[in-house]
């Protein structure tokens, strides 16, 4: 989208993100986006979660409240993320260098009902 | 990195990593462990017996979802003999209650489990939004409060069931015990940690099946079963002092996952140190039936996140510190009486004297409150008009001139 003449130089990862619990509110009230993620950041490394943080909030986060999304350049305490069904705690949070066909679900348990 | 392998099984993938002791687990483990420690907690703190009739507080939302969800299994599971129904309740407020309560109407499907949603309208002739509408966005969190605590036991009494369970969670217990250890409140906080509240005067009894579950493991757990629930931020909830807890709890969990239990655990054992008379006075519904907001019983509606506006916020401080003052007298000093009662008893007078400058002088007498019911409307009451019917009163008198 935005990011046109970074996705034109380097290859690009096809992967799913999710949002639940609330958290589809910040991404235009739609719980699955399929993206084209650059598979590598600013700095030539491999796109990893923490990258992928960043690509959402500055090309898929239609809203402006992004402090719901992300606390001090880190995921927002409360927000779970797991990656292929799996807690990103067993799979080394933000360095988990992400793959082509990933599906990475942020869940908040911020919400009431 | 190698996946890594379930910590009981040994043989599937772990998904799952848990707060309470790191363990490594696969989906099916998991959900089987999580269902057996809330068996342990019903059957070690004897929740229910053969037969009763237990309603859940339904709001459509995770806890509620799973609590159903779980006693239901677990009732076939292990013969528990339950008869289960949801019991939800409407709030009246447009584009946040109705959208949950379609939710709720599902679950009630899938679980195959009776349904009753009991409205603000009916109850108090009031919806949320109407409130709002007359007295604005500030303090309505008060009213709503009020209006829930009486509202599920009114359900409840209208199915003829004597006893609630609600979805709090370990999360929503660590966050009122902190609460109300900033506030400085220790015959609530004995209260807000017990499994059960309401003693044997009272109608209708609550629990908290879920009291040591994480909400983490609630959410997972929801994911895992594929569970449908809603989530949804009440549309006038702000984020008062509940809510800066609240964030607090997950930072601390970011850093140490065992620090919710273990708070929940250190409340538990704060309360063992309040006298008896103490937490006892305030396990009495009259007395919790005189307090504005319902901290430890948020029941099934907005639940964790009924943050208090700061416009009531003064009023109800105000009116927790006579209770507070009340409660006082009863207190023990544990370090003092530990340490030799004559420094102790020097001075006592003196730090009484330091709080009660904070507030209107006032000679309310230590007296145990006595349960009695409303002039009003016949429901229990320690006053001669409950909260609710105070409340109404006030409404009532300022009902827009647009009505004819």
């Amino acid at each position: 989208m935005a990011s046109t003449t970074e996705t034109t130089e380097t290859p690009a990862l096809a992967i799913t993100v999710d949002f639940s619990g609330g958290l589809e509110m910040l991404f235009s009230d739609q719980k699955r986006h399929s993206l084209s993620i650059p598979a590598t950041d600013s700095h030539g490394k491999p796109a990893t979660i923490a990258s992928l943080i960043d690509y959402l909030c500055k090309n898929t986060m239609k809203d402006p409240r992004a402090e719901l999304f992300v606390l001090d350049d880190h995921i927002r305490p409360g927000i779970l993320v797991l990656i292929n069904d799996a807690d990103w705690e067993l799979e080394g949070e933000e360095t988990y260098e992400i793959q082509a066909g990933d599906n990475i679900l942020f869940v908040s348990t911020l919400h009431g009902g | 990195m190698a996946p890594a392998l379930c910590a009981i099984c040994k043989t599937e993938r772990a998904l799952i990593k848990r707060p309470k002791n790191h363990a490594k687990l696969c989906k099916g483990c998991f959900i089987t462990i999580f269902e057996d420690e809330v068996h342990h907690t019903i059957t070690s703190s004897q929740l229910f017996f053969p037969g009763e009739k237990v309603a859940i507080g339904a709001s459509g939302g995770k806890d509620s979802t799973v609590l159903a969800s779980v006693l239901k299994t677990l009732n076939e599971r292990h013969g528990y003999g339950l008869d289960l129904v949801l019991l939800s309740i409407d709030e009246g407020i447009k584009g946040y209650r109705d959208d949950s309560l379609e939710t709720v109407k599902r679950n009630a499907t899938q679980y195959d489990m009776p349904l009753k949603i009991v409205g603000y309208d009916e109850l108090y002739g009031w919806t949320m939004d109407q409130v709002v509408e007359t007295i604005g966005k500030k303090g309505n969190c008060t009213y709503c409060g009020v209006f829930r605590r009486q509202a599920l036991d009114r359900g409840a009494k209208m199915l003829g069931i004597k006893h609630v369970v609600t979805g709090h969670n370990a999360d929503d217990v660590a966050e009122t015990i902190l609460m109300n250890l900033l506030r400085g409140d220790l015959s609530r906080l004995s209260r807000s940690t017990s499994i059960v509240t309401g003693d044997n005067k009272s109608d209708v009894k609550r629990s908290k099946p879920l009291k040591y579950s994480y909400e983490k493991e609630i959410v997972l757990y929801a994911h895992h079963k594929k569970l449908d629930y809603f989530s949804t931020e009440c549309i006038y909830s702000p984020e008062a002092f509940r809510g800066s807890a609240r964030a607090l709890i997950k930072q601390l969990e970011r850093v140490r996952p065992s620090a919710i239990l273990d708070l929940v655990r250190s409340g538990e054992d704060m309360a063992r140190l309040v006298p008896i008379e103490a937490s006892s006075s305030s396990d009495c519904r009259g007395k919790s039936d005189a307090m504005p907001v319902g901290l430890d019983d948020g029941g099934g509606g907005c639940g964790s996140q009924s943050g208090q506006s700061p416009g009531g916020e003064m009023a109800v401080m105000e009116k927790e510190l006579r209770e507070n003052e009340a409660a006082e007298g009863l207190e023990i000093d544990v370090a003092k009486v530990a340490l030799g009662g004559k420094e102790a008893e020097k001075e006592r007078p003196r730090e009484l004297a330091i709080r009660s400058l904070n507030k209107a002088p006032s000679s309310k007498p230590i007296t145990r409150q006595v349960l009695g019911n409303c002039k009003r409307c016949g429901y229990m009451s320690s006053q001669e008009i409950c909260q609710a019917c105070t409340l109404l009163e006030g409404l009532n008198k300022n009902r827009p001139q647009i009505q004819i």
